[in-house]
């Protein structure tokens, strides 16, 4: 590991000053200290925020919460309010790492984790997301894990959060602060395509903080669900996941939330599936028309092809069991 | 911006520590190679095997992956203060009653965690198997068990005797918290 000073400010307003000039952010630390280690990333100045005042969760007026950013997984997962109103976020968080890693990680910080591609994690092979311009080694090598939606020629890597697909199914709001302020980014903008840039995950300026993430009331998430498919039973990415959530009217979808994990540089908000489902008839044969659609325009490779049905397949019994426990 | 080293201040095993720390020096590193305090086990030194779990604070985490700087004042529990080679911790009695190891390389990490991880069952923390989150009263059946502890990898495989011995314990619990408490600080 490359020497890098330390610095442990105690209010936001002095982390914004010590991380202005070249300095870098650290939390949980579980995917920083990693690469840090591996020489995947360096730093020359850490600033630790794990003891500014980001973590508590609170109400909101509306019913919403304010989840700040230096909440752990665990506490998360955990909460009361999080785990009646939003199951699904519970479940995403469960499903993810470790309890060691979940007493560790931060929700800033699992936003901001970057992607397992094997070769970005592998220092030996080209990637364009460590090393801009350096080429992909993802494209024509080792393909399962990778992307079939919104892909570019620089970078097929998946963003690797359980956590941010039912929040992208929520639409949170994520608030930050940096040199110019504070401002509100929705989910939706938060994460990018990699397009030519794939060395940018995010939306955020250099200098900026999370503060916290922000999740409206939605009555019908009581009965959301979700559900991650992976190669061993735990402690494993996921190939594909899906976070969904149904209000039903009798036999028909009134409201239905809807997104993919394990697709895209970003969580996949499947808006399209969405669209063709409100107001329509709440059947397995619906379900399946919807995300086929949705999943019209992937482009998998040789090797990922079967993410396509893999999702397909598992939305279809999500969103039947949604469907089901309702009617019960 | 600063020097190079970072004043940090552990209570590791019940006793106050004082080091002047490189802060690239992990709570690992720090324990093993400046406190030799070796129950803490280096395994992957990538947070993917759970062999260097320690308790801090009341909370199993991962200590390679752990800026000791970043745990200043933090109070550390490793295996080897949970109980002692002539007064073991019931988990510590209940690995060795159960078998529940072979080379045991993993152990010390294995028992922090389960310590630990009681300790979540009990406050009512759910996992991925759970079949309803919201519920607050865990069962630790077999898969229960298995989920929870699925940070930490044992290459001999005496997961088998790991969940029984774990179960054990947890029964011990139920039956009365004063005859059988989990031991150490963390308890």
């Amino acid at each position: 590991m490359k020497a890098f000073a330390y610095e442990r400010p105690t209010t936001v307003e002095e982390a914004l000053g010590l991380v202005a000039d070249g300095g870098t952010f650290l939390a949980g630390g579980t995917n920083l200290v990693d690469h840090l280690r591996l020489g995947i990333r360096s730093a020359d100045r850490l600033v630790d925020i794990t003891r500014l005042p980001l973590d508590a969760i609170t109400e909101r007026a509306d019913g919403g919460l304010v989840i700040g950013s230096g909440v752990r997984n665990s506490d998360l997962a955990a909460h009361p309010l999080v785990r009646t109103r939003y199951p699904f976020v519970t479940q995403a968080l469960v499903a993810g790492a470790s309890g060691q890693l979940r007493n560790m990680a931060t929700t800033g910080g699992n936003l901001l984790q970057r992607t397992r591609c094997v070769y970005f994690q592998d220092l030996t092979t080209p990637c364009n997301k460590r090393e801009p311009g350096s080429g992909c080694s993802a494209v024509d090598g080792f393909g399962r894990y990778n992307a079939i939606i919104g892909t570019s020629d620089a970078c097929v890597a998946t963003h690797p959060s359980d956590l941010c697909v039912p929040l992208a199914a929520l639409d949170a709001d994520v608030v930050v602060v940096g040199p110019v302020g504070e401002r509100r980014i929705a989910f939706a903008d938060f994460h990018r395509l990699p397009g030519d840039r794939p060395d940018l995950d995010t939306t955020l300026e250099p200098g900026e903080l999370v503060l916290a993430v922000e999740v409206p009331p939605l009555d019908f998430a009581v009965r959301s669900r979700y559900r991650k498919v992976r190669e061993r039973a735990s402690y494993a990415f996921a190939l594909v996941s899906v976070a969904a959530a149904l209000d039903l009217d009798g036999g028909v979808v009134r409201d239905v939330r809807l997104a993919l994990g394990g697709v895209s540089h970003r969580p996949h908000r499947a808006s399209l599936a969405e669209e063709l489902l409100r107001g329509g008839p709440a059947t397995p044969e619906q379900f399946r028309t919807a995300i086929e659609a949705e999943l019209a325009v992937a482009s998998p490779g040789e090797h990922n092809a079967f993410k396509v049905p893999l999702l397909r397949n598992t939305v279809v019994d999500v969103l039947t069991g949604l469907a089901e426990g309702s009617a019960a | 911006m600063t020097g190079h080293e970072v004043d940090v201040r552990l209570t590791v095993d019940g006793v106050e520590r004082r080091l002047d720390l490189d802060p690239r020096v992990t709570v690992l590193d720090a324990l093993r190679d400046e406190l030799g305090v070796m129950s803490a086990k280096l395994g992957c030194d990538h947070g993917q095997c759970g062999a260097c779990t320690v308790i801090v604070d009341g909370r199993r985490i991962l200590s390679c992956l752990a800026l000791a700087a970043s745990y200043d004042g933090a109070e550390v529990t490793t295996a080897a203060g949970l109980g002692t080679p002539d007064l073991l911790s019931p988990m510590q009695q209940a690995f060795a009653d159960r078998d529940a190891l072979q080379c045991g390389y993993c152990t010390p990490g294995q028992i922090c965690s389960a310590v630990a991880m009681l300790e979540e069952a009990r406050a009512g923390m759910p996992s991925h198997v759970s079949p309803d989150v919201a519920d607050t009263d865990v069962d630790l059946t077999d898969a229960e068990v298995r989920e929870r502890m699925s940070g930490n990898l044992c290459r001999c495989g005496a997961y088998v005797n790991i969940v029984q011995a774990i179960q054990q314990v947890a029964i011990q619990q139920v039956a009365g918290p004063d005859v059988a408490g989990t031991g150490g600080s963390a308890a």
